[in-house]
């Protein structure tokens, strides 16, 4: 059975549900859990995806609810337009909550919504025009054209066709150039910076999000239940929808709808911690383990291709650095080192270990602010600003421990790299109005998976990789974002005799199209070969700069890696 | 608001500070530790108040058969665990009796003493036996498999554990609240003020043990072991640190914190079975202060969330828990400005 079928069978099922003479209490069963599910699979998004806890998702429900019921019971609001109000103010909340806590450590944003839930709870029980704890009463319910949707089963068509609507949306997300930022986010922003992507705006976009899919089943709930009171908003029910995501499988838009059936049947505390210590992915990844694996096809074949930036003019100076310096405390890790690299050089930056090499990295790209001195880029100053922006302005890098998304197919981490190269956002992603780029950015991240010597590996996960491919892999990714200057930080650490020399050429023939390559590695053979010239660090301190053969000839450098004799 | 009002908010604000400044104390040890968000402090609290409660009119409490449950489901794993790696009978026994023994002997001690009404103080001694415990053996159970895990999942786990530990409080205690007698009925006047002896026993107790926890990890070679695992888990498993005799220590700490917050504030409020997550979710907001990493800066936390708390229900009663739990954003916005982005490798 293939996966589209399953769905197709799903859909089925539940369009004939209703039509059936099931007891009217499975109706109202499967109406809850569609109500839950819309909420998990915001969740879904925001903890399985990217990584951030909630516990106040309930409270984001309570927003849309008592948004519709207040309107539609004071003011006689149609449910068409209360939506709407709903979802403004619960985005505008979850805006604010999310600027407030999503730039600190990942455990601050669960606390502060677990505080965050406790207190819109007493607050909604307090307010006099909300009815205090007794809540609104007397909700109509909602009309669509000329059918009013008083009963179980005529509310069962318009929401789920709203979870199914969602879940789809939601997974092509997922697979888009703001689906593969959201999933990147996820292991920390160092690399994320490093491809162009502003994480903290891609958390704050993952939490709205998560809000607003609340808050529309929070209007769902005011028009099903006909009255609302405090006591389903609560910290208790929005723990409840961080178990079922867990329970169904954090990471799966279904597993949504496997953990809302699920937890609306049985709920411990128990069973959870159960499930975590024996299949932390939850219940839905054992279905899926069980399912065929589809094999992405490739659609993209005869995209055109993406812009490509204006190289500089050969021997134009990229990058310039002056007199940068470094200290943690009293350790001064890079002490005044200046260098430059021209366009179509290679520069090879070699050193013992602890020699800076990797601070110094890390002060060009932005990693790491420099206590001192400038780094300019084709003669713009270029320190100070996030990695980010330093990406945008052309400049690549990989990194010495490989960074990448273990979960996703090579073919995808390495589009990551092209995601300054697009622009479509979240809603396009959703309506797929972005087809047409994503085409190219993913044809683009074929060629230069190809171009690298890896054609046979664009469908496996990342993770499954051998140590020197990830890393043939990080350089691909690299070259997508169509630098000027390219960092590499160890490139041949763990690849064969074979793959070095490929790498090689692979390099020489970047030099030729006028690339500047930055590379700090520990085979000489290999950092002899290749390049331009070779700058020496030691302990901080620049040694010596010159040609592959003078280097080899100093005795100074003899010293710093093989000692004095006395 | 005259000085008299005041000066009675002030007071009441410290002694509920002083306990918040415990739990914090508490939150901030075990997740520097073991890097678990304790969200189940508070059930400790609620624990030790009713736990006491049980005792005074007499009854067994539920608590000792949790115990007992536990210490044996841990006995079991262990038991487990040694087969599969062929560990001999005999060095099984021996860890079995050494999970065992304890509590076995708090029970008894609890069926002979229960229905014969001892005195105050020896009840809450034996409140501490029975509750204390039950923090390594939470550990053990449902933390020690997934030490290695995230955060977020040891902070989903804890909140099980809460679910958990709340619905057996309800089984054990009912639904019904209890509020213990004073440990010392004297009342002194201090002016227009006048501090209850259960006041000043609420400050001398608190200091006492934030003095003793101070003097623990500064001077003793077992403080020093919690102190470089808080630091660096892998370099203390180098060093020769048991992290997981870590964890259980830090656990039976918190337990016995968490027991004897209850024994203090039991007779000054009334606790039911669910009354410990509120005051254990004050602590949070305490420790927050402190960045879940700071000591002093979390007892100051405590003062202030203690302090806005009584002078809240005096100026908006209706609204003192919104009050005191959304000073919770304006204090992360300004420890977000004071330090910056931090980036969280997984």
């Amino acid at each position: 059975m293939t996966r589209t079928r399953f769905l197709l069978a799903f859909a089925i099922v539940l369009a004939a549900l209703p039509q059936l003479p099931v007891p009217e209490f499975w109706i109202t069963q499967a109406n809850y859990i569609g109500l839950y599910a819309l909420v998990v699979i915001g969740l879904v998004l925001l903890t399985g995806v990217a990584g951030l806890t909630s516990f106040g998702q309930a409270a984001f429900v309570g927003l849309g609810a008592y948004t519709a019921a207040y309107l539609a019971v004071t003011h006689g609001v149609s449910p068409w337009i209360t939506v709407w109000v709903g979802l403004v103010i619960t985005g505008v909340a979850a805006m604010l909550l999310g600027w407030v806590t999503l730039r600190m450590s990942g455990h601050y944003l669960p606390l502060a919504t677990i505080a965050w839930g406790l207190s819109l709870y007493y607050l909604l029980g307090n307010i006099d025009a909300l009815g205090k704890y007794d809540g609104l009463l007397g909700v109509p319910p909602i009309r669509f054209f000329a059918i009013e949707l008083n009963t179980g089963r005529s509310f069962f068509y318009l929401l789920w066709a709203l979870v199914v609507l969602a879940s789809i949306a939601v997974t092509h997300l997922l697979d888009s150039r703001t689906g593969r930022a959201l999933r990147a986010v996820r292991g920390g922003s160092t690399m994320a910076e490093a491809m162009g992507v502003d994480t903290f705006r891609v958390k704050v976009t993952a939490f709205v999000l998560a809000a607003l899919l609340a808050s529309v089943s929070g209007w769902l709930f005011a028009h099903f239940q006909r009255t609302v009171n405090p006591s389903p908003f609560g910290l208790k029910m929005g723990i409840e929808y961080l178990f079922m995501a867990v329970l169904g499988g954090v990471g799966h838009v279904w597993g949504a709808v496997v953990g809302a059936g699920m937890v609306k049947i049985l709920v411990f505390g128990i069973v959870l911690v159960a499930v975590l210590q024996y299949a932390r992915d939850g219940l839905w990844a054992f279905v899926e383990s069980r399912l065929p694996r589809r094999e992405r096809a490739v659609d993209w074949a005869d995209a055109p291709a993406l812009p490509e930036r204006e190289r500089p003019p050969h021997g134009e100076v990229v990058l310039d650095v002056q007199a940068v310096r470094k200290q943690f405390g009293g350790l001064v890790a890079v002490n005044d080192v200046s260098f430059q690299v021209c366009a179509g050089e290679i520069l090879g930056l070699i050193g013992p270990n602890g020699a800076g090499k990797s601070t110094t990295f890390n002060l060009v790209t932005g990693v790491t602010a420099a206590t001192r001195g400038e780094v300019r880029f084709r003669g713009e100053r270029i320190s100070g600003l996030p990695s980010r922006e330093i990406a945008r302005r052309g400049v690549s890098r990989t990194f010495q421990h490989v960074k990448m998304i273990a979960g996703m197919t090579v073919l995808e981490n390495v589009a990551l790299g092209a995601h300054l190269r697009g622009r479509h956002g979240v809603a396009a992603a959703m309506l797929q109005l972005d087809r047409g780029e994503e085409r190219r950015l993913l044809r683009e991240a074929e060629r230069q998976l190809r171009r690298i010597g890896m054609a046979a590996h664009l469908h496996e996960l990342a993770g499954n990789l051998a140590l020197g491919s990830q890393r043939l892999m990080e350089i691909a990714r690299a070259l997508c974002a169509d630098p000027s200057l390219l960092l590499l930080d160890e490139p041949a650490a763990g690849l064969r005799h074979q793959e070095k020399r490929a790498l090689a050429d692979v390099l020489r023939q970047l030099r030729g199209e006028g690339l500047s390559i930055l590379l700090v590695e520990h085979d000489m053979d290999l950092v002899m070969g290749l390049t331009d010239r070779v700058v020496v660090m030691e302990f901080g301190t620049k040694l010596i700069e010159g040609t592959p053969e003078q280097v080899q000839a100093s005795p100074a450098v003899r010293a710093a890696y093989l000692g004095t004799e006395h | 608001m005259d000085f008299t009002i005041a000066g009675i908010l002030m007071l009441d604000g410290v002694t509920n500070g002083a306990i918040y400044a415990l739990l914090g104390l508490a939150i901030v040890l075990v997740f520097a530790i073991t890097r678990v968000i304790f969200i189940p402090q508070g059930e400790f609290v609620a624990y030790g108040a009713l736990t006491l409660a049980m005792l005074q009119i007499g009854v067994v409490p539920g608590t000792v058969w949790l115990l007992l449950v536990l210490a044996l489901l841990a006995a079991l794993l262990d038991a487990l665990k040694a087969l599969r790696r062929r560990i001999t009978a005999s060095r099984v026994g021996i860890g079995a009796i050494k999970t065992l023994a304890w509590p076995a002997l708090v029970m008894l001690l609890s069926l002979w003493a229960a229905p014969r009404q001892l005195p105050l103080i020896a009840q809450s001694l034996l409140t501490l036996a029975i509750v204390t415990p039950l923090g390594p053996l939470v550990y053990r159970l449902a933390y020690e498999k997934l030490a290695d895990a995230s955060v977020l999942v040891l902070l989903i786990v804890s909140v099980g554990v809460h679910f958990a530990l709340t619905g057996l409080g309800l089984v054990f205690f009912g639904a019904e609240g209890f509020r213990n007698p004073s440990f010392w009925d004297a009342r002194f006047a201090a002016g227009a003020l006048s501090v209850s002896g259960q006041t000043l026993i609420i400050f001398i107790v608190s200091v006492a043990l934030m003095l003793s926890l101070f003097l623990f990890f500064e001077h003793t070679l077992r403080g020093k072991a919690l102190r470089a695992t808080a630091v660096n888990r892998l370099g203390a498993r180098l060093m020769g640190i048991s992290t997981s005799g870590a964890g259980r220590l830090s656990f039976g700490l918190a337990a016995f914190i968490g027991a004897l917050s209850g024994l203090l504030i039991g007779p000054t409020t009334t606790m039911f079975y669910d009354t410990g997550f509120l005051i254990g979710l004050k602590g949070f907001v305490a420790a927050i202060f402190g960045g879940l990493a700071s000591y002093p800066a979390a007892a100051v936390g405590a003062l202030f969330v203690g302090l806005l708390e009584s002078f809240g229900s005096f100026w908006a009663s209706a609204f003192k828990e919104v009050i005191v739990f959304t000073v919770i954003i304006p204090v992360l916005l300004w420890r977000s400005f004071q330090h910056g982005q931090v980036d969280e490798e997984e």
